[in-house]
């Protein structure tokens, strides 16, 4: 059944500017349940041919939707998934890139309490090739199958797909789970899904330096996971204390480090590749022994 | 982005957190000015962003105006270096000239988000004065913890524990529960995404203030505080990186001599890596933007080329959203209007109309590499580089 996109999923779009309509009318164009957007006062107008909503309570009232991607500028962000939230989506997939991390703390602590969950923000998205993408990826790359993506990166992100649909493996979902310090959906929950999922057989899982998300999916493969997992981990090369684009991939007092990260996903029993380019053939080859 | 401690002290006096009188000095005769004002002993500190300034030669103590003077003649212009300036060091342009503050104790107080839980948390010890990783390292006992709900905020208790922990008393006790709610108001209204007293004081005379600042402001929050801006200091960055800022791109130099230019975060540190794996050493990380437009390619182009150490130039772009042909057309342009490049360029275009764009490189009439494979052309430029 794929992971939190699938056949079920019907979306709505908060940020319906020049990006959020460029962006969806490819998500339309691949098939994905798109029902309604949200433009706040002007409601009743029809954009792309999808209904308006005022809320997003009434949005979902008026479209049966379950889930939304929100495209708003950072400033309105915070206010926009709370709002899913508190019309109780299941899931909520956040582009927007740059938010203040002050915003997103209280952001998490909404999300904790509730049954929602959010992808991102600073993410591509998630996309379960053949059924839908909420995202902005592009879809070419990507063929269904069963290998489940994780990824903190965006274009890292396609680079892995294309080399497993080379390599002859599809993918089940790939989720772009965001490269900013506090994101909704870590290393660990995107794989405690992945591993439950009948449809995923082997995960690729690419990390980045900064934090430690990658050492806390590292114990819970340990303990866990009964899947292989495939690792990358990019930024062996970065040097400490500066900011490598990603507001989250960061080495900062000697933690995050590449090599720390690589240690704990091996020592996890995780095949874990040096090389960004053998993602793909790496995979193939722990898929068929 | 930092500031400086004399900035950091401004928002503390705002904010209501105690720091020993003083005023910044551009000049030894300003310096002497304020040490007059001030009278007795002062200790004068070169103003740059990094730590470890007094082992470097950067805080100096003066018995008076005379002495404050000569102190601030050698620290200002000097290169400083710390264990975080790198072996450049840092010019000094500013001193801060502040009153002597007799101590009894040192202590550390910090606010930073741990990304673990979600939450901000405040970090004490009574090891203050010292490097917090170090003292974390190998004494964790000294280090005390408590986070703050993010829907409660500080509690007073919190605040309390803190200076309990820290084995504060009397005058010491109030001026540290003071210290650390004031210090957590200034995170919250700042945007802050540091705040950091290293260390803390306990006075001979029983009170307690802050006699290092230290504070980084969240640049994603600047729509918030427009005045912020005013802040940065130029002087600190480095300029190609300032550049790059203003054009939307992510830049950062590093010491190797192959340029690469990448469209995301993580292919392009995918890419450095795999250009040291091929034997090699990445010059740079260039971020121009998951869409890479025609104009970021060539203002990222021109940016890669200003670094003399660059021997061969690699473009890695995957293709998404923003077609490759595009992306091709913009090298080409950026590479004739630049004029003469004299190093090779290898490009490797992957992902929407990856196969035309190769075709208008071709068919350009310079002379480019078009190579075909993420690692073959990761090995080619390593190649071409010559090796590190």
């Amino acid at each position: 059944m794929a992971v939190l996109l699938t056949e079920d999923t019907r979306a709505i779009v908060q940020g319906l500017g020049k990006e959020g309509q460029f962006h969806t009318e490819r998500m339309l164009q691949y098939g994905t349940r798109i029902v309604g957007g949200v433009r706040p006062g002007k409601a009743g107008e029809e954009v792309l041919g999808l209904p308006s909503f005022d809320t997003v309570e009434d949005a979902r009232d008026g479209t049966g939707a379950n889930a939304s991607i929100i495209f708003v500028p950072s400033r309105f962000a915070a206010d926009a998934v709370i709002e899913a939230v508190d019309a109780e989506l299941d899931l909520v997939v956040l582009i927007t890139e740059g938010i203040p991390p002050l915003d997103m703390i209280r952001v998490k602590d909404r999300l904790k309490r509730s049954s929602t969950r959010m992808i991102g923000p600073n993410c591509p998205g998630i996309i379960t090739p053949g059924v839908g993408k909420l995202g902005i990826m592009p879809t070419e790359i990507f063929e269904a199958g069963r290998c489940g993506v994780i990824s903190r990166s965006g274009t890292l992100t396609y680079e892995v797909a294309a080399q497993l649909t080379a390599a002859g493996i599809g993918q089940s979902t790939c989720m772009g789970i965001g490269g900013d310090p506090i994101i909704g959906t870590k290393h660990r929950d995107a794989l405690e899904l992945f591993n439950a999922d009948p449809d995923t057989e082997i995960i690729a899982l690419i990390g980045e330096i900064g934090g430690n998300d990658e050492e806390l999916a590292a114990a819970y493969i340990a303990d866990h996971c009964d899947k292989p997992v495939v690792a990358f981990i990019a930024g062996s090369t970065a040097p400490p204390g500066k900011r490598m684009g990603h507001a989250g991939a960061i080495i900062a007092g000697g933690k995050g480090t590449a090599a720390e990260k690589k240690a704990a996903l091996r020592a996890a029993g995780v095949t874990v590749c040096d090389s960004p380019a053998a993602i793909g053939t790496t995979t193939k080859r722990t898929l068929t022994g | 982005m930092k500031i400086h401690e004399y900035q950091a002290k401004e928002l503390f006096r705002r904010y209501g957190i105690p720091v020993p009188a003083g005023g910044v000095a551009s000049t030894p005769e300003e310096a002497r000015a304020i040490a007059e004002r001030i009278g007795g002993k002062v200790v004068v500190k070169a103003q740059i962003h990094a730590g470890g300034r007094g082992k470097g030669g950067g805080v100096k103590l003066a018995n008076g105006p005379g002495e404050a003077e000569t102190a601030a003649r050698a620290i200002i212009g000097m290169s400083l270096v710390t264990h975080q300036t790198g072996p450049g060091g840092k010019r000094v342009h500013k001193v801060l000239v502040e009153e002597a503050s007799p101590i009894a104790r040192e202590l550390y107080i910090a606010i930073v988000l741990d990304r673990e839980t979600s939450r901000l948390v405040i970090i004490a010890s009574s090891a203050g004065g010292m490097d917090i990783e170090k003292v974390a390292a190998e004494t964790p006992d000294r280090i005390f913890k408590t986070w703050v709900d993010p829907a409660l905020g500080l509690m007073p208790f919190q605040a309390r524990r803190v200076c309990f922990k820290l084995g504060l008393s009397g005058q010491a006790f109030k001026d540290g529960v003071d210290a650390v709610t004031n210090l957590y108001r200034l995170f919250e209204g700042e945007d802050a995404t540091l705040a950091e007293i290293n260390p803390f004081i306990v006075r001979t005379d029983g009170g307690a203030m802050a006699i290092d600042a230290k504070v980084n402001l969240d640049d994603d929050a600047g729509f918030r505080h427009p005045e912020h801006a005013a802040l940065r200091d130029l002087t600190e960055e480095e300029p190609l990186e300032t550049e790059a800022k203003r054009y939307g791109l992510n830049y950062i130099k590093l010491g190797g001599s192959v340029g690469c230019m990448v469209n995301g975060a993580g292919l392009a540190m995918a890419t450095m890596d795999l250009i040291k794996l091929c034997g090699a050493e990445p010059a740079n990380f260039l971020d121009v933007g998951g869409g890479a437009s025609a104009e970021g390619v060539e203002n990222a182009f021109r940016i890669l080329m200003a670094d003399q150490n660059v021997r061969c130039v690699l473009i890695n772009i995957f293709g998404g959203i923003v077609r490759c042909d595009r992306v091709a057309q913009g090298v080409v342009e950026a590479v004739m209007n630049l004029g003469e490049v004299d190093v090779p360029i290898v490009v490797r275009l992957e992902g929407t109309n990856a196969a035309e764009g190769m075709r208008i490189l071709k068919g350009s009439g310079l002379d480019f590499h078009a190579v075909v494979g993420f690692h073959e052309a990761a090995q080619k430029a390593a190649d071409l580089a010559g090796g590190d």
